[in-house]
């Protein structure tokens, strides 16, 4: 039967034309195409490659983000807590200070009453001594203007004052 | 009816059977000649048959190139010279004849010889279209990567979806099947892969540039699988011969009869010929099964206008299925023919595994 018989003049013409177009499209045609599409295929498997380990740097950037910002805030709160105790510190130390300060003035002070007081109490008894002897003096002459006799016994009277006087504070200056 | 249905069913069943026996009823005048209907559209032919309006047969007449046998010579005319008859000693050879539908010549004593037929025929023809295409196709894909910085931008269109195919085919079947030194083998099977596809899918269309049984014939099937047959054995290696005349069976195996050797040999031819006769029958079938699908329309035109406008709806629903059927089957026998063939390249480049 002619179907399974295959024909001479088609074997020819087919192993030519096939020839021919095998020879083009292996010389022009399929590796240009080809080698083109692997090179693109090569491409996109390098940045699909890349883009994974930007993806993984990414993520390790924001681990390392988060970390950063957790070392801050424990950072932040040591500090918070360290200038919370810095100021009581200070002010600790500040009320001790104006504290101190205080009890030396106030010392000062009382140092400085009790020395006036001492001053004026020996003013006062100056003035007092004097205002006496004035009294005295004003009375003294009153009498002795009125009575001679009067006069004499105060005079006696005063010698022996002040030699007594010489007595104790003579006495007083041994002491 | 009944008969009818029971015919249909042969028809379909077994069509070569089916058509001898419409060669042995004998043939009421004016009726439907179902073996030349089949076989008029399957096989080669000197002209490429168009239509035909009213008895009168439309078609494109082939160039016929003959070198005589009987000391004749050279002839090269157009097919429709041929039509009335005899021509520069030539003639188509006779119904029944041992040449039917060929171009034969009278020998001396008045036999019919076949003369030396390097007709461009139908088959030739759409091979040539076919050729143009695939060739078209591919170097204005090659041209487009030429062009572009390929791996900036993709291709759209036409060179789009050759470069899919392209890489289907290379990242599938040639890389897997062949073996680390692919590149050099994968020009050679994506042209058998393309051309194949390409002729297949021309053969389903059903009117000029397509509608020739191209991939159904056997002469271009056997030039396909002597290409692989000469990629097979050409570049085999050591390992690939050795195991074909020493391969690693009981000694007794080879000597002093060489059993093994001796079927290792026919292996050798027998791949490549399954291969011929697998894309031959599949597309050969598939035309087979479109065509005697139709045929029920004209078979069922004497039946009555209900019977067959009836059956006609069925026809053309059964022939759209067979031709969406043919559509996968022309993918699926290129990818198989290429898928094969890479296997059998893969397996005489084999080294030696260490066991």
């Amino acid at each position: 039967m002619s179907l399974v018989t295959p024909d001479f003049g088609l074997l020819v013409w087919m192993t030519l034309i096939f020839a021919i177009v095998l020879f083009i499209l292996a010389k022009f045609g399929f590796p240009a195409i080809t080698s083109m599409v692997d090179k693109r295929a090569a491409k996109i498997e390098k940045a699909l490659k890349d883009a994974e380990q930007a993806e993984k740097q990414l993520s390790s950037l924001s681990e390392r983000q988060a970390e950063l910002l957790e070392q801050t805030r424990a950072e932040q709160n040591r500090l918070i807590q360290q200038a919370s105790r810095e100021r009581e510190r200070i002010i600790e130390s500040a009320k001790a200070q104006a504290q101190a300060e205080a009890d030396k003035i106030l010392q000062n002070a009382k140092n400085e009453i009790r020395a006036e007081k001492q001053s004026a109490l020996r003013d006062l008894s100056a003035l007092v001594s004097s205002l006496s002897v004035q009294v005295a003096e004003k009375i003294v002459r009153h009498k002795l203007e009125t009575d001679p006799q009067e006069q004499i016994k105060l005079i006696d009277s005063l010698i022996e004052e002040a030699s007594r006087l010489d007595d104790s504070a003579g006495v007083q200056r041994k002491a | 009816m009944k008969k009818l249905l029971t015919y249909l069913l042969v028809l379909l069943l077994s069509l070569p059977a089916a058509a001898s026996e419409v060669q042995s009823e004998p043939q009421e005048a004016g009726s439907f000649d179902m073996e030349e209907y089949l076989y008029g559209h399957v096989r080669d032919a000197y002209e490429w048959h168009i239509t035909t309006v009213n008895g009168r047969h439309i078609s494109i007449p082939l160039p016929v190139i003959l070198v005589s046998r009987c000391g004749n010579g050279f002839h090269c005319f157009l097919s429709s010279k041929l039509e009335e008859g005899e021509y520069q000693g030539f003639m188509m050879a006779p119904k029944g004849s041992r040449y039917e539908s060929k171009i034969v010549e009278r020998g001396p004593d008045g036999e019919f010889v076949r003369p030396l037929d390097f007709s461009m025929t139908k088959n030739v023809c759409s091979l040539l279209i076919a050729s143009a295409l695939l060739l078209f196709l591919v170097l204005s894909t090659a041209r487009w990567y030429r062009r572009h910085d390929a791996s900036k931008t993709a291709p759209r269109g036409l060179s789009g979806v050759m470069e899919m195919l392209v890489s289907m085919v290379e990242n599938d079947i040639i890389r897997p099947s062949v073996g680390k030194d692919y590149k050099r083998y994968s020009p050679y099977l994506l042209t058998a892969f393309f051309f194949i596809f390409i002729n297949n899918l021309l053969g389903i269309i059903p009117f000029f540039p397509g509608g020739a049984n191209v991939t159904g014939n056997i002469a271009v099937t056997l030039v396909l699988a002597l290409f692989t047959f000469f990629a097979i054995n050409l570049f085999g290696n050591k390992h690939y011969w050795k195991d074909i005349f020493w391969p690693e069976v009981p000694t007794w195996l080879k000597v002093p009869l060489p059993l093994m050797p001796l079927i290792e040999i026919i292996g050798m031819f027998t791949k490549p010929f399954s291969l011929m006769v697998r894309l031959f029958a599949n597309i050969l079938a598939g035309h087979f099964m479109i065509l005697g699908v139709v045929a029920v329309i004209f078979l069922t035109a004497e039946l009555g206008v209900a019977v067959n406008s009836g059956l006609s709806v069925v026809a053309v629903i059964l022939g759209v299925f067979m031709d969406i059927l043919e559509l996968l089957v022309a993918f699926i026998q290129a990818y198989v023919f290429t898928m094969l063939s890479a296997v059998f390249i893969g397996m005489s480049r084999q080294e030696p595994t260490n066991e």
